[in-house]
This record gives structure tokens, C-alpha cells and sequence, in this order.
């Protein structure tokens, strides 16, 4: 029997935006309220690395995007009219300036961008390359360390050092706010783990308990994993999904442990991957997009055949989604580059490695090419336009 | 001194590739231009006042990589982006 926190939404009926961001600017993709029509803009900040573009659901206008480029150090960008123009943030994240003679941490870039809890308007975070945790107050305007992770006496060791992390730099990633309580946050690192916060990011401690981290020398390390992607279920916030390096996992907070519900996934396929989406009304239900794993990672899809997979019983079982993709690709979806609307029925949108963009109106059951030739793209998310 | 600015920083000096400024140091130079126009600084200088991985400047022609590095009155100054930035 499912418990369920919070009463269960109306689907989103409005048009659909998807907000895109590529090696090379960002796009958005605007839908209509069908999801039929779909119109492309022209690039934004065309030439800058954008890691991730992300819309306030509060407001329903503003977008903050976290950007650098090859040679200029990061920032992030604000836009109050849903990306008609935009403005440079006063004070974007940064780690603290250390005494002279101290080695100080340097911010690569920002790589997530999450609104803060509903109830707290303007209040967004921000997680970086390398992990680093970040807070505004104001809509992103300016940006403030939270020093009880940044600057927590275990983060070294929790993080594993700048040498530890994903070819583009280890990251923080996967900023999870609790519904029911803006002071019990979720975060993920690459490398680290999961962590959690229940006092607004004063302290925090490992939740890695039954997560595989078989690349370590240690076999049930407390901390040091590689979470993928994080979410929790909004409608049921005390169950939490990952896709990990090891394996798709599903967590019930009554339970305290990390359950492979990749197990039951074909064994041809496995279960590596970057991204997980989760059904917005059903918290059984969760798409993944599986990835080949195997000896040098070539992180294409296994056998270059395509494909998402869905469970609609919290993991027990899973089917195959691949109508309408290329029968063979060797594309890559990266972790923040799938993304799912509030439709019924819920409608999926996935970036490539190649530069396109894919669409199912109907759950996963079939994809549409929304675009194609677009940069190399790094994240995907999705705004509702109006309710 | 006269400061060059690479394309890439032209959007902080309403599109001028050469601005005036004043200072003792590369820091303080710096510090001149960001006020003028904020963010421009922290773009190519990290929070720990290390100039970035793929910018170089020259005073003179001569490259310098620290902040503090000494400046004469009348000096050109050359900000540019390193050919190892792009992808």
C-alpha cells in the first residue's frame, strides 16, 4: 500500500518549456499546450559552457543559469522575464578567500541550480565543481557559502580531494529540499555520496548505507560513493531514488538502507546510467536511461540500441521504452539532461551528447527528435508555463 | 596605462578594447576596472587572487602571473585569453 504525504496534484495542463544547456549557450524549446508544437529560440550566451538552466516554479518567470567559459571563470545569470534578457548576478558563488601561505579552494564552476523550499521565496542553492554548497537569499542574486558543509571538518575526506571526482571535476550535485521542511536538505557528490542536512545545513552526515561503491578498496565504505542523480519523491519525501555508478537504487527512510532495484533490470542492459526521472503523481513510477558500463565506460547506450526503462512498482519490474529512437546511436545522456513534465500522461524530454533532443508525450511509450544539431548538451529541465 | 581587453571581456567595457586605468599593482589595476565594471575582476581572477588557468597578462610585453606584480605610470597592459582555453 503506497503512503502518500501530500494529496496527489492535478496534471499540469499549460504549455510546456524545455530549458536547455549545452557545452556551447543555452536554448529553450517552447511547447504548446499539447506538446505538439514546439518552437526553437536561437542560442543564449552562445559560446558559454552552460552547466544548467533552471526556471523558479514560485514565480513562474525567473531562470538562473550557471555558466563559464574555456577561459573566464564562473558565473551565473539571471533572467526575470523567462530569458528575454538577461543580467550578471552581483556576487555569484565562491569559496572563501584563505590567509596568505594557506591553500584556499577555487570554484571551477557552478554545476546545479535549485530553487529553495516553496514557503522560502528567493532562497535558491547552487552546488559546484569541486563540491561546494551555496545559498541565496534573494533570488540569486547574491551568493553565500554554506559554510557548515564548505567549510565541515570531515569534507575532505567526505569529497576524497580534487583528484576524485568525474572527468569534468568532482561535483555537488542533486540539491534536495523536503517538502515539509525547508531545514532537510539532500545533496550528492561525485565522488562522496549522499548526504543530508536536518538543520538547514549546519551539519551533515553520510546516507550511503546498502549503496555499492565497488570501485573503492574498502567493500561497505560510509562515504566515497558516485550518486548519479538523487531525487526524492515529492509526494512521498521519506523515499528516495538514485541513479548511481552502481546501480539504480531506492531508499525508504523507515528503512535506512539502499535497495538495488537495478537487480530486476534485463542483465543485458544493466543498470548504470547518469539520470533518473520520477512520475509526479506516482511515486512507483520511475524512468531511467541505461548506459553502458562495462570495462572502459563508454557511456553510450548498451549494444548502441537506445533506450529508457520504466518501473511502476517501485522497482520490482521494468519495460523496455525504446519506440522511435534510432534503432543504433552512440549518443550519451548526461546526468541534469533528462527532465519530466506534469501532463497526464506525463510527458519525457531527454538531451544527447550529439546535440539532440527527445520527446515522449505519453510516459515513455514513444519519442519524437524535438531538435537535433544542437551542441553538446549537459542538462535538461522542464518548466510548466502556466497551470 | 592603457588595458587591452579581449573579446571575451567585452561585455564588461561596453565593447571598448582598450580602457584607461590607474594602479600600483596588477591587483590594483584590476581592482580599478572592476569597480568601473563589476565582475569583470573575478572572471579572470580566482578568490584566491590567482590570476585563471587560461588568461595571461603582459605589462610591457612581459608576462606576469602574479596580483602583485609592480605597474609604471604609462604602462600598456595586455589582457589575453590563452590559446589553451577553446574547445
Amino acid at each position: 500500500m503506497k503512503r502518500k504525504s501530500h494529496p496527489i496534484p492535478k496534471p499540469a495542463a499549460g504549455a510546456v518549456a524545455v530549458l536547455i544547456g549545452t557545452r556551447k549557450g543555452a536554448f529553450i524549446l517552447r511547447g504548446d499546450k499539447t506538446r505538439r508544437m514546439w518552437k526553437l529560440s536561437m542560442p543564449m550566451f552562445l559560446g558559454h559552457i552552460v552547466h544548467h538552466m533552471v526556471s523558479d516554479p514560485r514565480d513562474g518567470r525567473t531562470l538562473l543559469i550557471a555558466a563559464r567559459t574555456g577561459h573566464l571563470g564562473p558565473t551565473v545569470f539571471r533572467s526575470t522575464d523567462f530569458g528575454k534578457s538577461w543580467k550578471e548576478v552581483e556576487r555569484p558563488p565562491a569559496f572563501p578567500k584563505v590567509p596568505e601561505g594557506q591553500k584556499g579552494l577555487v570554484l571551477d564552476h557552478v554545476f546545479w541550480l535549485t530553487p529553495g523550499h516553496s514557503s522560502q521565496a528567493g532562497v535558491w542553492y547552487a552546488g559546484s565543481s569541486p563540491q561546494g554548497l551555496f545559498r541565496s537569499e534573494d533570488g540569486g542574486r547574491t551568493w553565500e557559502g554554506v559554510s557548515g558543509f564548505n567549510d565541515h571538518t570531515m569534507r575532505g575526506a567526505w569529497t576524497g580531494g580534487l583528484g576524485d571526482g568525474t572527468p569534468d571535476g568532482p561535483k555537488l550535485h542533486s540539491i534536495n529540499v523536503d517538502p515539509r521542511d525547508p531545514n532537510h536538505i539532500y545533496i550528492g557528490m561525485s565522488s562522496g555520496g549522499v548526504f543530508e542536512s536536518v538543520d538547514g545545513g549546519k551539519d551533515w552526515r553520510p546516507l550511503n548505507k546498502g549503496c555499492a561503491a565497488d570501485f573503492l578498496p574498502t567493500p561497505d565504505p560510509e562515504y566515497g560513493h558516485d550518486p548519479h542523480r538523487v531525487l526524492l519523491h515529492p509526494l512521498m519525501p521519506d523515499r528516495l531514488y538514485q541513479q548511481n555508478h552502481c546501480g539504480i537504487y531506492r531508499m525508504e527512510r523507515s528503512e535506512g538502507q539502499w535497495i538495488r532495484i537495478g537487480r530486476n533490470m534485463p542483465k543485458k542492459v544493466g543498470d548504470i546510467g547518469f539520470p533518473i526521472a520520477l512520475h509526479p503523481r506516482d511515486p512507483d513510477t520511475v524512468w531511467v536511461f541505461p548506459m553502458d558500463g562495462t570495462e572502459v565506460w563508454p557511456r553510450t547506450s548498451p549494444d548502441g540500441k537506445p533506450a529508457c526503462y520504466v518501473t511502476r512498482n517501485a522497482g520490482k519490474t521494468w519495460k523496455r521504452l525504446d519506440k522511435g529512437f534510432p534503432k543504433r546511436a552512440w549518443f550519451t545522456v548526461k546526468r541534469q539532461a533528462m527532465a519530466n513534465d506534469a501532463h497526464e500522461p506525463v510527458g519525457l524530454y531527454l538531451g544527447t551528447t550529439s546535440g539532440e533532443v527527445w520527446a515522449s508525450r505519453n510516459g515513455g511509450s514513444g519519442w519524437t527528435s524535438l531538435a537535433r544539431h544542437l551542441p553538446e548538451i549537459y542538462s535538461v529541465e522542464v518548466a510548466e508555463l502556466s497551470k | 596605462m592603457k588595458v587591452h581587453i579581449p573579446t571575451p571581456l567585452r561585455s564588461y567595457t561596453d565593447k571598448q578594447s582598450v580602457v584607461e586605468a590607474d594602479g600600483a599593482t596588477v591587483g590594483e589595476m584590476l581592482a580599478e576596472i572592476d569597480r568601473r565594471y563589476p565582475g569583470f575582476r573575478f572572471r579572470i581572477v580566482d578568490e584566491q587572487d590567482g590570476i585563471r588557468e587560461h588568461i595571461n597578462i603582459f605589462n610591457n610585453e612581459k608576462p606576469v602571473r602574479s596580483l602583485s606584480a609592480p605597474l609604471q605610470p604609462g604602462a600598456t597592459i595586455h589582457i589575453v585569453c590563452a590559446l589553451s582555453g577553446g574547445v
